[in-house]
């Protein structure tokens, strides 16, 4: 037999631990033994249309029912339209899709919300913004941009449909322990310099698969003096870097965003879990596995250029050139990405025209992103020829924004303002680019066709989308809205 | 599920690396609501290119993968495994995999057992000397041989013992159904509920 490196046993470790170490031991049903995994406790199962209809599939093979359906909640959101969601839905497949969760709901006893219900949304805006998702608990959801909710000090991260059906039918999981990971960010951010171009540069710095194996800590002044809508943009794509779950130490900050939401605990409950939440943060002298320093003093508005979260630079800079690039591998990947793009190497990212403009997905959908869009934007007009869509990440978070006029924004600026879902991130319902076209994106991922057939995409925050939306070209806040950035 | 001890088949070559898992399976493919019948759907974009591997006869039987790494990368859809399998491939090699789906590959069967980046390049070199070449993997002996040679791959022990046995995962942990009980009884009363529901 091999002889491989054993993981490093997460909750063995004497003494000082980290955050994830806590929330690990705090959820352990049962040691695993002879390299069998740890059986990890499930506080909160998220479920979608999507990654569950082949799970209830399997439970009603067995005859088995859900465990616990009041640590379960289901929203639609991958498929669902942004347009005219009181019509049936016209593709056969979604409308599948949709009708088979509602069905599975209604037959396992599970809280769906659907298309219409001022609850409906993505799922990891859902969570958060019902109070569900909370410090010290352990979050998933078959849909790996479920590291979202580690924002709160939370062990969240995604999992395919057999773990969905395992979790629907135990409220466990068996999980092999994670290695973990310091990314610290000291000092201040540049005006127009947000969470999304931290997460950026950090994986263009460690690459998409530098955080594999790891739970990934995020620390630091910079990290501190984020808002809650700031470090779930970070905790989202820390898939992208290739680490299934990412956390932030519950602060302060964390209480107050979650106390008097509907399903925040109440009274002594608030007080007994504060208590124990504030013995959550690492140990002064903990270890961590491998860490990772960034300077955000440094940091400058980001773009990824290429067809990987990590082929990014900063948005002043140029298309690099794959020559330069001195990793067979690395140059290889780089060469496919610009012809992908179709761009050449030199090329000032500035001068990159631009055909769509898509503001929203888990990463960037939430209240304060489209707060930011729009305090760029209000008062103007988009560059003609380019089209904007605002999809807001759920349907509170849409009413939300009406209540504050932030449509009006929109709509005089000339984008068209959605109804909530997944959209043009994923292009599963009809929100797609056509072949060819360019794309400036708040979404997550930039893979070939992610946004649709042939459709190129450059990651950037609700900032850069917005000087992009207002120019026609790659833009940063900066050249639209000289020293009124705050 | 069937048991995996050992296989032979037609080794697939495919030298590209961070095939991700919208490349094994592009997202359109996501809406169907069924277990199996993914065959069609597996790498359906990048069969679009004539000259793809699996577009060459030669390999159309394959059922054996030697990818690049960082294989599998990317969104945590099973269907990706599902796909691979409804073709017909029972094992992929590569020197490094996207954790979920190496995860989701141990609980259908599929084995993804991991080989050193040179090995990889020396596998592509012998099944390019003799398309349609067949290798045999013997998880037992966790080696898998091609064109003569034997190449010993890592696989972790539990995911091993589970293929080797066939074991069904849900079963395996309600063998400790009392034990998930007795952690819920102590489970505090400010940790989430969903229900019932409580309105914003």
């Amino acid at each position: 037999m091999t002889e491989t490196t054993p993981a490093p046993q997460i909750p063995s470790r004497e003494g000082a631990r980290t955050l994830a170490e806590k929330v690990w031991s705090d959820h352990l049903v049962k040691r695993g033994e002879d390299g069998a995994p740890d059986l990890i406790y499930i506080d909160l199962h998220l479920v979608h249309e999507v990654t569950s209809p082949q799970a209830f599939d399997g439970l009603r093979a067995e005859g088995r029912p859900v465990r616990r359906p009041d640590l379960t909640i289901a929203t639609e959101d991958h498929n669902t339209p942004t347009l005219n969601i009181d019509k049936p839905i016209a593709d056969i497949t979604s409308r599948t899709q949709i009708e088979t969760l509602r069905r599975n709901a209604k037959e396992f006893g599970v809280r769906l919300h659907s298309l219409g219900d001022a609850e409906q949304g993505i799922v990891h805006i859902v969570g958060p913004q019902l109070g569900l998702t909370m410090p010290g608990v352990t979050v998933v959801c078959g849909d790996s941009h479920t590291s979202t909710h580690g924002a709160f000090g939370a062990m969240a991260f995604g999992i395919g449909t057999s773990e969905v059906e395992h979790v629907l039918a135990t409220q466990t999981l068996p999980l092999k322990p994670f290695k973990t990971m310091a990314i610290t960010v000291e000092g201040t951010l540049k005006p127009g310099v947000t969470a999304k171009d931290i997460i950026l540069a950090v994986i263009a710095k460690i690459g998409t698969n530098g955080g594999q194996g790891y739970v990934l800590e995020y620390r630091g002044s910079a990290i501190r003096s984020l808002s809650m809508e700031g470090r779930m943009t970070i905790c989202n794509m820390s898939i992208e870097a290739g680490a299934r779950a990412g956390m932030v130490a519950p602060d302060q900050t964390t209480f107050d965003y979650l106390q008097g939401r509907p399903h925040a605990p109440k009274g002594a409950d608030w007080d007994a879990a504060v208590e124990y939440w504030r013995t959550l943060p690492s140990d002064d002298d903990a270890v961590f596995d491998a860490e990772v320093f960034l300077d955000a003093d440094e940091l400058e508005p980001f773009v990824t250029w290429g067809t990987n979260p990590g082929q990014g630079t900063t948005l002043a800079g140029e298309v690099p050139d794959p020559a330069a690039i001195d990793d067979p591998q690395l140059r290889d990947s780089a060469q496919r990405a610009l012809e992908y793009m179709d761009l050449q190497p030199g090329t000032r990212l500035k001068d990159i025209k631009v055909d769509a403009v898509f503001m929203g997905s888990c990463t960037n959908s939430r209240i304060e992103d489209l707060r930011a869009f729009a305090s760029v934007i209000k008062g103007r007009r988009k560059a003609d020829g380019v089209r904007v869509m605002v999809v807001p990440g759920s349907a509170r978070v849409r009413l939300e924004a009406e209540a504050e006029g932030l449509d009006k924004v929109f709509e005089e600026f000339g984008a068209e303002w959605r109804f909530a879902g997944c959209s043009m991130c994923l292009g599963m319902n009809p929100d797609q680019l056509a072949p060819g076209e360019r794309c400036a994106s708040t979404s997550n991922r930039n893979f070939e066709g992610r946004q649709g057939k042939g459709g190129r995409t450059h990651l950037v925050s609700p900032l850069v989308a917005a000087a992009t939306a207002i120019r026609g070209t790659l833009s940063a806040p900066s050249d639209v809205l000289e020293g009124a950035l705050v | 599920m069937e048991p995996f001890t050992t296989h032979t088949g037609v080794a697939v070559p495919l030298p590209r690396s961070a095939v991700d898992t919208d490349q094994i399976i592009p997202a359109v493919y996501l809406k169907r609501v069924t277990k199996t019948g993914y065959e069609d759907a597996l790498f359906a974009n990048l069969r679009q290119d004539p000259s793809f591997v699996l577009n060459d006869p030669v390999y159309a039987a394959g059922s054996i993968l030697f990818a690049g790494p960082d294989f599998g990368t990317g969104s945590s859809r099973e269907h990706a495994v599902w796909a691979l399998r409804d073709y017909g491939f029972r094992a992929v090699f590569a020197p490094r995999f996207g954790d979920i789906f190496r995860g989701n590959s141990g609980k259908q069967g599929l084995l993804t057992g991991v080989l050193p980046e040179d090995v990889i390049a020396t596998c592509w070199a012998a099944i390019e000397a003799d398309p349609g070449a067949t290798a045999t993997v013997d998880l037992q002996a966790e080696t898998v041989t091609l064109s003569g040679e034997t190449y010993p791959f890592e696989v972790d022990a539990y995911t091993r013992w589970r293929l080797l046995e066939g074991l069904d995962d849900i079963g395996l942990t309600l063998r400790d159904e009392a034990l998930i009980t007795q952690f819920e009884q102590g489970r505090e009363a400010w940790r989430p509920v969903t229900l019932p529901v409580r309105e914003s």
